[in-house]
């Protein structure tokens, strides 16, 4: 038998975990405790690199037995190809139940109107919180990271929203300690993140070092993109490129996986997650600085949206 | 490997992580030391930069406003205020850093103890020109409360008072001996310049006559954890794991994070409250067998024998077990805007156990500015710290929070809304005798000392 931690070296006691262990660990109390307190909790999961990693470590916190909870996709319509055909994978995989919230039948319906930017990502906000009162889901898992943005810095791992999914910053709860307080009225739900206290950098070495499969995308390849907004889109029947954009080929790969209409590809030659971590941990750009075009539509856009009742 | 490759590499190496607070008034220079850790140790992104400066032009100021760095929400930003706790992280090659920022103003208190209740280590700031003030003492006496292992004190603006060794040793030697009265383990004094960036990451040539480490340094280098042998075991059972497969048909799992100390196969343990015994059979470390395992490690326990154990018992070695009680005598922290009452039906949340409770009564508030104690108050509001005897409707295994912070604390909440109404740590306030605190203080009340 061994011991599983990594004991580091150095001034450090023997017992010290390392920094993937720590953020394992603590991840993993929070999916539990959500199981013991909420009836109907579920995971957003988008097929993205940060929902693979919450389903790893769920798969972990309940081994030998089945994950409790269920995922739920809000489909924009605009989707890679490549992150579907692994959703439907793992849901295959582990025996779990999918909930699909689709924006295209928001827009087909008339309840929702396509923008004229052609963004989905702020469209998602209403199929994703009418999804959580009519599955009544009490708990809703989110992947978002306090590194990502000042907003998010600002959240708990344990975030009330009221019957409208709404967040107010100003009447968040204190939290202390490692006492999540889930408290709710029937009609309210809490957002649980329990990444909040991972960086980029330590998701990806997390990833290397479990062997986590993702989404051929986030590897370097050639693909038919085109420049918008100083971002290289992805070609593709969505709605790109208009009349005056042009289409090459360029070796590209995504930091993160979002709607086409916004995610931006970045140049890169890294085919292979230690070449992606380097080239991470060397970059001088944030995730989403590098690729969100919504993030970028004004100084409180994260914020906004979360108000709203989006992550 | 050129140079560039070699920082990468060693980035990227296994490192620990360590979690610590900032405190300090708005015009310490809180912002500032925070902006320079996050700015010489690489961790601005260009993108961010570049956001502060359009923001800063947008607004008519010249130079970029490095405040925007950390103020993130819409009415910081309109006010010019930090309202809430901020989680800010970076990194260098030697270890991993959460940092929680928290604000200096108004409602200082609750937010310093949310920021000091996890953290490792507090660093607390003082305008060399202004020295020890009420605000220092008051940081202080959160993280002796808190009991916050480390802390240190940052000697801000030395460039200010002509980086003058007389003027850090006097401050240094004032705050050393308020702080030790009350209990705090281990303090480093660093003269520092925020501004200047001497002895925050870089070491300074203005003071030569300072010979101990930089901010980064000591963050760096601090132990993140302690002696297990100083802690005894603590296991509370979060969840029961119970596939009933096919191929797992009698698996009987108790899952937790060790609270505190290690747990060993074969160990004789007692379940609490309700006292039975059996053997640890096996500890599942996420997937790996192992024969320790120790605190904060998200384990899976199995026992020897098929006991009636579910969410909120405590699993803890026979020979070290606590022992239950539903009478609670603690400080709180009042974090809610509504008052909090002697005969106030409350739930209290310990560990992974919720009951319900009442509060019987308040002997005592605390004011944190001269540690002066007001007796029978009748009431907290937010941001008092103040004695409560609990009691509770079903026994609790409650440890002191002198002995674990993680068994020691628990929250308050109002069971009409969900609100938390208070951070709790059982047991005595401050690790010293009431006697010392009250002499070192030199308080004038006849009453003496509760806290």
């Amino acid at each position: 038998m061994t011991t599983a931690a990594t004991v580091t070296e150095g001034t450090d006691s023997p017992y010290a975990l390392s920094h993937l262990d720590a953020l394992e660990s603590e991840a993993v109390h929070i999916f539990r405790e959500v199981a013991g307190e909420f009836e109907r909790p579920v995971i957003l999961f988008s097929g993205g690199k940060d929902s693979i990693l919450m389903l790893h470590l769920a798969l972990k916190a309940f081994a030998p037995a089945a994950v409790p909870f269920s995922l739920l996709h809000v489909d924009t319509g605009h989707n890679f190809p490549e992150v579907l055909d692994i959703r439907d994978r793992l849901v295959a995989e582990h025996g779990l139940r999918l909930h699909v919230a689709s924006v295209q039948d928001y827009i087909d319906s008339g309840a929702l109107r396509e923008r004229p930017d052609g963004l989905r990502n702020p469209l998602q906000t209403l199929p994703l919180t009418e999804k959580i009162q009519a599955e009544r889901f009490d708990a809703v898992f989110g992947g978002g990271r306090r590194d990502e943005e000042k907003a998010r810095a600002k959240e708990r791992v344990f975030s009330l929203r009221d019957e409208f999914s709404q967040w107010d910053p100003r009447r968040q709860r204190p939290e202390l300690w490692q006492l999540y307080n889930g408290r709710h009225a029937p009609g309210e739900h809490v957002r649980v993140f329990p990444l909040s206290n991972w960086t980029e950098l330590d998701v990806w070495q997390y990833i290397e070092r479990e062997q986590i499969e993702l989404p051929e995308i986030y590897f370097a390849h050639e693909r038919e993109v085109f420049k918008r907004s100083g971002m290289w889109l992805t070609a593709g029947e969505w709605g790109g490129p208009k009349d005056s954009e042009t289409v090459e080929t360029r070796q590209v790969r995504y930091r993160t996986v979002g709607d086409m209409s916004c995610t931006g590809a970045v140049d890169s030659d890294a085919t292979t997650l230690e070449a992606v971590i380097t080239e991470i941990a060397a970059s001088r750009l944030t995730e989403r600085g590098a690729t969100r075009a919504d993030d970028k539509m004004s100084e409180a856009a994260m914020e906004d949206r979360k108000r709203e009742g989006y992550f | 490997m050129t140079r560039h490759t070699e920082e990468l590499a060693e980035q990227l190496s296994a490192t620990t992580l360590l979690r610590f607070a900032t405190a300090g008034s708005v015009d310490d220079g809180k912002s500032t030391l925070v902006g320079r850790l996050l700015h010489d140790s690489k961790s601005i992104f260009t993108d961010q930069l570049e956001a502060v400066e359009q923001a800063s032009l947008g607004r008519g100021q010249e130079a970029p406003d490095l405040a925007l760095l950390t103020d993130g929400l819409r009415a910081e930003r309109e006010q010019g205020i930090t309202i809430d706790v901020a989680y800010r992280y970076f990194a260098t090659p030697r270890r991993r850093f959460i940092l929680a920022d928290t604000p200096g103003h108004v409602q200082y208190t609750r937010n310093m103890v949310t920021g000091a209740s996890t953290a490792e280590l507090a660093v607390v700031l003082v305008d060399a020109r202004n020295g020890v003030v009420e605000q220092t003492r008051r940081h202080a006496a959160v993280a002796a409360l808190l009991r916050v292992p480390h802390v240190v004190l940052a000697v801000n603006k030395m460039d200010l008072v002509d980086y003058a060794e007389p003027v850090f040793a006097a401050i240094a030697e004032e705050f050393t001996a308020y702080a030790a009265s009350l209990g705090v383990p281990e303090i480093t004094a660093i003269p520092i310049s925020a501004l200047a960036g001497d002895n925050v990451v870089k070491p300074s040539s203005h003071m030569d006559w300072y010979g101990g480490p930089t901010v980064l340094e000591h963050l760096e280098t601090v132990p993140s954890t302690h002696d297990l042998s100083d802690c005894k075991a603590r296991f509370p059972v979060q969840y029961v794991i119970r596939p009933q497969t096919t191929e797992h048909p009698d698996y009987r799992g108790y899952a937790g994070q060790i609270a505190s100390g290690a747990l060993r196969v074969g160990e004789a343990v007692t379940v609490l409250p309700s006292g039975r015994t059996s053997t640890i059979a096996g500890i599942d470390v996420l997937g790996k067998s192992a024969d320790i395992a120790w605190a904060p490690q998200s384990v899976t326990v199995r026992l020897t024998d098929d006991l009636d154990i579910s969410r909120g018992d405590l699993i803890a070695p026979s020979a070290d077990a606590p022992a239950p009680t539903q009478d609670v005598l603690a400080t709180v922290c009042h974090v809610a805007d509504s008052a909090l009452v002697v005969g106030q039906r409350v739930l209290l949340k310990h560990t992974t156990r919720t009951v319900k409770a009442i509060v019987k009564e308040i002997p005592s508030r605390l004011t944190l500015d001269d540690l002066s104690q007001h007796p029978e108050p009748g009431q907290l509001v937010a941001n008092d710290i103040g004695r409560v005897v609990i009691r509770t409707a079903e026994p609790l295994a409650l440890d002191a929070y002198a002995d674990s912070r993680r068994t020691g604390s628990f929250l308050l909440i109002d069971p009409a809304d969900g609100t938390t109404l208070a951070a709790g740590m059982a047991g005595d306030a401050f690790a010293v005798t009431a006697e010392a605190v009250a002499e070192a203080v030199a308080v004038q009340d006849d009453e003496g000392w509760d806290f």
